[in-house]
């Protein structure tokens, strides 16, 4: 069948500068550039492109530029580019659209309508440079009193604590499966982790046998799936997640295509090389609150007691609800993520359509939890869109504890969020599992690239935090007082729990 | 790792009445012990010598045989509750009477011998081990089993299962052997839905089979297989092997390991 398809992008190369290097014919992986030997010329097929940048970024003399193509339908405000195209290819294949990274529209982010206070004349402000702050955060269940013991003459805290896990900033890589993403991505995200204190997510994949001396900041996942979950897997990690939802696909499950399933994928998944691994919508063994709660205990069982079970959901209409039975059930933390949530592939409609903001969630848990008097018996993690540290800021002040990144992590190690994860060939070697592409990404750099946006981000909490006169990020934490809205409509405002700007 | 030898001095402490420990077998009164108590003490007597654990009066107490380790062997009197032997890796646990939901659910090594019925669940997500139910079982028997290289789980069940039997099975052997039925068919809907890896043996007819999944003959290979599983349920429950192996059993198998490799549009 003729594809009625027209290429998104055009490629133009300028052959003054062009040295015919043909850097850019190998750095594609979707074949793209291709060399003509006979004229001494490098040609591309457009059609292939999907503007990740890898060849531009490489070019050494910056002889190619990527222009989306101006071949545009006749404009129209409903029936755009996107939405025909995709027609074009349903209709061609019959299949359902895939993507890849977070919703890419922009009528869901409130973080941009919400604005952070700063100390003026009454309570001066701190100088983060000259003066301690205290990022450190503790998750974990927190108890309802202390009891203390002074009969020796000191204070003894009697009261017996949860298990908890110590951040040294509010920010933790979110979980990404080794299988989505390659196995030098979850090197790096661990090396990064223990580096500056925090914890990586192992997502639904196992974690490889070389990553478990990381162990103590890392926190691994339980999802329907049940990848590579077995008791030295428990073991390992500080804390375990079980997975219900994902802020991209709420609802659905998950597959990883047989053609990811490589070698050393299935070693550490357990799964024979090259079949589907099918992660169901469902957990089976969790249908009810009190289904979630056998879970919860059985893997609190499974390691005596000695480490958080955190839940995630994605945030949907009935979140704050769902998180009061998520805390009752005996989780230490709920982690809500965000319709903005990145994936490895999900399907387009889903991710754009289904879910709500991470805002919205985030201000009704945390109030519904404090209206029950329950809110100390979990920490609650917000995940899904949040793309700088004034987001991670303006989410503790709607009521997180902390934050998970992915999206930006992958970014900072070269992800352009070209959203064509689900092919598997990602030039930037992240999304993928060919062994080939996975070199380029070097654990050290890596690493390296993480540790750099930790401190980056943590450094420009710390300045706006000194800015509001707090010195530590506890007295942040639910403080939406530090919030105000602009462009907001009354109940936007109302269940952010915030004041409009100038009230 | 708690220190196991102090926490049983104090466990025995605390409870002399329900334990007693003669030689390397320890017996347990389970009477109003909370499952968390129940499991501790079990925790407690693990890496203690102990080699033989009896438990009697068991009424509901949920995940016995989680977190403890290879060589002990448990024999439970009464009822277990959910999640016996959740994420389990090498006890031989063994019931006289009846098991409730998600037995062996995520167990990754070790067995579970049940003299009874079983709830829903039965291996879910198992990875590893063996699970014999001398009678019936529940809903989603086998659900999302799954095998990697030498780790094949096995579930054998003497009589018949539920809907959904084997629904997403990613590997391992499960088998069904009818017995006790009135008729020689099982009434299981939707066996086998979503099935892309692992085979199934069931002896008598399943006429409501999910999309995934095919029925074909049994070869020599297969028989062996069936015939050592069937042999072993049978030295359980002291019942005529051969007699079992003389009737006709189908070999469900799955049509894809990709069942849903074209379903997108790229």
């Amino acid at each position: 069948m003729k594809s009625y398809v027209s290429p998104e992008y055009l490629i133009e190369r300028d052959n003054d500068k062009c040295i015919r290097c043909k850097v850019c014919v190998n750095q594609c992986s979707y074949d793209t550039h291709y060399y003509d030997e006979e004229d001494d010329v490098l040609h591309s097929r457009n059609e292939n492109c999907v503007n990740c940048q890898r060849c531009a970024t490489f070019c050494p003399t910056q002889a190619i530029t990527i222009r989306e193509n101006p071949n545009h339908y006749r404009s129209n405000a409903n029936w755009t580019q996107e939405v025909l195209t995709g027609i074009k290819k349903q209709a061609e294949t019959g299949g359902v659209l895939l993507t890849g990274m977070g919703c890419d529209k922009p009528n869901l982010t409130y973080w941009d309508r919400l604005l952070l206070n700063a100390s003026q004349v009454t309570n001066p402000s701190i100088d983060p440079l000259r003066e301690p702050m205290e990022l450190r955060t503790y998750l974990g269940s927190k108890p309802d009193k202390l009891d203390m013991d002074f009969s020796s003459g000191e204070a003894v805290l009697k009261t017996e604590l949860s298990p908890q896990l110590r951040l040294e900033t509010p920010i933790m890589f979110s979980a990404m499966s080794y299988g989505s993403v390659s196995l030098n991505v979850h090197k790096s995200l661990a090396r990064a982790a223990s580096e500056f204190g925090t914890f990586y997510n192992t997502g639904e994949g196992g974690l490889e046998k070389s990553l478990y001396k990381y162990g103590k900041n890392v926190i691994v996942q339980v999802a329907s799936g049940r990848f590579g979950v077995h008791p030295d897997y428990l073991d390992a990690g500080a804390a375990i997640e079980i997975k219900i939802g994902q802020g991209a696909k709420p609802g659905i499950g998950g597959h990883l295509p047989g053609e990811k399933v490589s070698a050393e994928i299935s070693k550490t998944r357990m799964i024979p090389m090259g079949t589907d691994a099918l992660s169901p919508a469902p957990q089976h063994d969790i249908y009810s609150i009190e289904d979630l709660r056998q879970l919860i205990y059985a893997l609190k069982e499974a390691t005596d007691y000695t480490k958080p079970v955190f839940v995630k959901i994605a945030a949907v209409h009935n979140s704050a609800a769902i998180a009061s039975g998520i805390v009752r059930a005996g989780a230490d933390a709920v982690v809500l993520d965000g319709v903005r949530g990145g994936t490895g592939a999900a399907p387009r409609i889903t991710r754009d359509n289904v879910g709500i903001p991470i805002e919205m969630a985030l201000a009704a848990v945390d109030q519904r939890l404090r209206d029950e008097g329950i809110r100390n018996q979990a920490s609650v993690i917000a995940a899904g869109g949040i793309k700088s540290s004034a987001d991670v800021l303006k989410a503790i002040a709607l009521g997180a504890d902390a934050c998970y990144i992915a999206t930006a992590a992958l970014v900072s190690l070269g992800c352009t969020v070209c959203q064509k994860c689900y092919t598997g060939k990602c030039p930037w070697g992240i999304a993928t599992t060919d062994l080939w592409l996975t070199k380029r990404i070097n654990p050290d750099i890596g690493a390296k690239r993480l540790v750099g946006l930790l401190r980056g981000w943590s450094l420009e909490i710390m300045e706006m935090m000194g800015g509001m006169g707090i010195n530590a990020i506890e007295s942040v934490r639910g403080n939406r007082l530090l919030l105000r809205g602009v462009g907001l409509t009354d109940t936007e405002l109302k269940i952010l729990g915030v004041r409009m700007v100038g009230e | 790792m708690v220190n196991r030898k102090m926490v049983l001095k104090d466990v025995i402490k605390t409870t002399p009445e329900n334990l007693s420990i003669t030689g390397k077998v320890a017996k347990i009164d389970a009477t109003g012990i909370y499952y968390r108590d129940l499991n501790r003490l079990l925790r407690s007597l693990d890496g203690n010598g102990i080699e033989k654990i009896e438990i009697r009066n068991v009424y509901g107490q949920r995940y016995i045989g989680t977190d403890l380790d290879d060589h002990l062997s448990i024999d439970i009197y009464g009822t277990p509750g959910n999640d016996l032997g959740a994420f389990m890796s090498g006890p031989k646990i063994t019931v006289h009477g009846n098991v409730q939901d998600a037995c062996g659910n995520t167990m990754d090594h070790g067995s579970i011998v049940v003299h009874g019925r079983a709830g829903d669940l039965v291996g879910h997500s198992m990875r590893g081990g063996k699970i014999f139910i001398r009678d019936d079982a529940g809903y989603r028997v086998g659900i999302h089993m799954k095998e990697y290289l030498g780790k094949r789980p096995t579930i054998v069940i003497g009589g018949t299962a539920q809907d959904f039997l084997g629904e997403y099975m990613a590997g391992g052997v499960l088998a069904v052997l009818g017995l006790n039925m009135k008729e020689r068919r099982h009434d299981a809907r939707f066996v086998g839905t979503g099935m892309h890896g692992g085979t199934m043996y069931i002896r008598g007819e399943v006429s409501h089979l999910g999309e995934e999944v095919t029925i074909v003959d049994l070869t020599e290979d297969d028989y062996s297989v069936l015939g050592s599983l069937v042999d072993e349920f049978c030295s359980y429950y002291r019942l005529d092997a051969e007699k079992i192996l003389e009737s006709k059993f189908n070999k469900l198998i799955p049509v894809s390991s990709r069942p849903y490799g074209n379903l997108y549009a790229y």
